[in-house]
């Protein structure tokens, strides 16, 4: 690693003020920014740590509305996240128990690995993401693989989701890494019907709207067995094949509007 | 440099960090806690596990600094002070949880963390909770009789037997 200092302010002003000098990096959890740390990607000239402001942290509801704060744990999303089981079901199921001791909701969803969990979540959802300065709808938010709407030293406070009738998260995981080789998130609420696809995209998390319209009228795995989308943009790697990919995100999306009855 | 100030096996220890001195190093290094060990340095094996306020947690992914005003628990505070094993150490040992060792630390820490959160861990949960702790020798089995044994349960045949 290059050399940088740590500097852990309590407050999210405080952070805010800090994320300001040149070359400063946030540091969430560390389960991806300290790998990539190590192998000289990054040099910052400082990380400011979020895991000392309380503000950040917790899970609550308010009606139908589940606020999660942007430096909660997995491990606390799948403990607390109770009156969103698809939600709570897919943190608990990140990685493993040391990484979800440690890793956050707001570094995954600013890192938006185009295999990760929970961009299909708040995509899959229709969440708001809520920073230091404003509130951005899950759909203008994702802008590619790693590439979000977020502005420089901008801080995720908090995701705020629609707690949906219905949902459910199927992932096939890669063993090895155990992110998801093809993860997807359906839900049935006041949105409607909403299918978000993670990792078979280039383009990174993505809304399968075929599959939405057939959900509509009909919301059961029979409505889309006949769908299936073309191969072009899919990633394909020495795990999968692009058709391959194509192929799983229609098997985990009827399992998903299965699971989620 | 900053100063960091925590509890390590309940005694208070403090050190002068750098912002990129890991957690692992700072106990390895600076302590002399060797027993917290190193495999990947990838976040991948789990050799490295220890807990941070009651949590496992993987001491080659987090920043010393971090752990400021922390509980730190490591492989070396799980004996009693004359050297008498722990149940869950004790199990290992009778039944041939480990081989050569190296991961043995970071399988105790991630064990002694589930049976904190799940005391009766059935066969499936316990594989499930070690997902993040890879052993080159045991094949697991062994790694799993021991753990269904220290959580007072019976020991399951398992599969290659
Ligand atoms: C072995 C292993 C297995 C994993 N498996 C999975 C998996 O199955 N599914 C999955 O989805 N993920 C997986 N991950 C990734 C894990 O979920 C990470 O925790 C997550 O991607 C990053 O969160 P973090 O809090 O650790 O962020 P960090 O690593 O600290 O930061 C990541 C990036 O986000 C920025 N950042 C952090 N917090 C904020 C914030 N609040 N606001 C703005 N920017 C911020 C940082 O500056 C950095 O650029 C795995 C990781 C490991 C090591
Ligand atoms: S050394 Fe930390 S996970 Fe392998
Ligand atoms: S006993 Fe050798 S790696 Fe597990």
């Amino acid at each position: 690693m290059y050399s940088f200092d740590i500097e852990r302010p309590t407050s999210v002003a405080d952070a805010v003020a800090a994320l300001g000098a040149d070359e400063a990096l946030a540091l969430g959890g560390g389960q991806t920014l300290i790998p990539t740390l190590k192998q000289r990607l990054a040099s910052p000239s400082k990380l400011v740590s979020l895991s000392g402001i309380a503000e950040m942290k917790g899970v609550s509801q308010d009606g139908n509305t589940l606020r999660i704060g942007g430096g909660t744990t997995h491990a606390s999303v799948a403990r607390e996240a109770g009156a969103f089981p698809a939600l709570a079901a897919l943190a608990g199921n990140i990685g493993d128990p040391a990484v979800r001791n440690r890793g956050t909701i707001g570094g995954s969803l600013a890192n938006n690995d185009p295999s990760a969990c929970y961009p299909a979540a708040a995509l899959g959802a229709g969440a708001m993401i809520v920073t230091d300065r404003r509130e951005i709808a899950a759909d203008d938010y994702f802008q590619g693989m790693f590439a979000t709407a977020l502005e420089e030293g901008e801080i995720i406070t908090a995701v705020t989701f629609p707690i949906p009738a219905k949902a459910a998260y199927m992932k096939f995981e890669q063993p090895a890494s155990r992110f998801a080789l093809v993860g997807v998130f359906v839900s049935q609420g006041d949105a409607g019907v909403r299918v978000a696809v993670t990792g078979a995209s280039e383009g990174g998390v993505f809304r399968w709207s075929a599959a939405e319209e057939a959900l509509s009228g009909n919301f059961s795995a029979d409505a889309i067995s006949g769908l299936s989308l073309p191969a072009d943009d899919m990633i394909a790697d020495l795990h999968g094949t692009a058709a391959y990919r194509a192929h799983l995100v229609s098997v985990m999306t009827r399992r998903a509007v299965a699971a989620a009855g | 440099m900053t100063k960091v100030t925590m509890s390590v096996n309940g005694k208070s220890v403090s050190g002068e960090v750098a912002g990129n001195t890991l957690l692992v190093d700072f106990l390895r290094q600076d302590l002399r806690l060797t027993g917290t060990h190193v495999g990947c340095d990838t976040s991948q094996c789990g050799a490295c596990v220890v807990h941070v306020n009651g949590e496992a947690v993987k001491s080659c992914t987090m920043f010393a600094a971090e752990a400021e005003g922390a509980e730190v628990a490591t492989i070396e505070g799980q004996a009693a002070a004359d050297g008498t094993l722990n149940t869950l150490q004790q199990a290992f040992q009778d039944y041939h949880g480990l081989q050569c060792g190296f991961c043995t630390p970071g399988m105790v820490m991630s064990a002694a963390a589930l049976l904190k959160e799940n005391p009766q861990p059935s066969e499936a949960e316990v594989r499930d909770y070690l997902e993040g702790n890879i052993c080159r020798c045991t094949g697991y089995h062994n790694i799993v009789r021991a753990i269904m044994a220290a959580s007072g349960q019976q020991v399951p045949a398992v599969a290659a037997e």
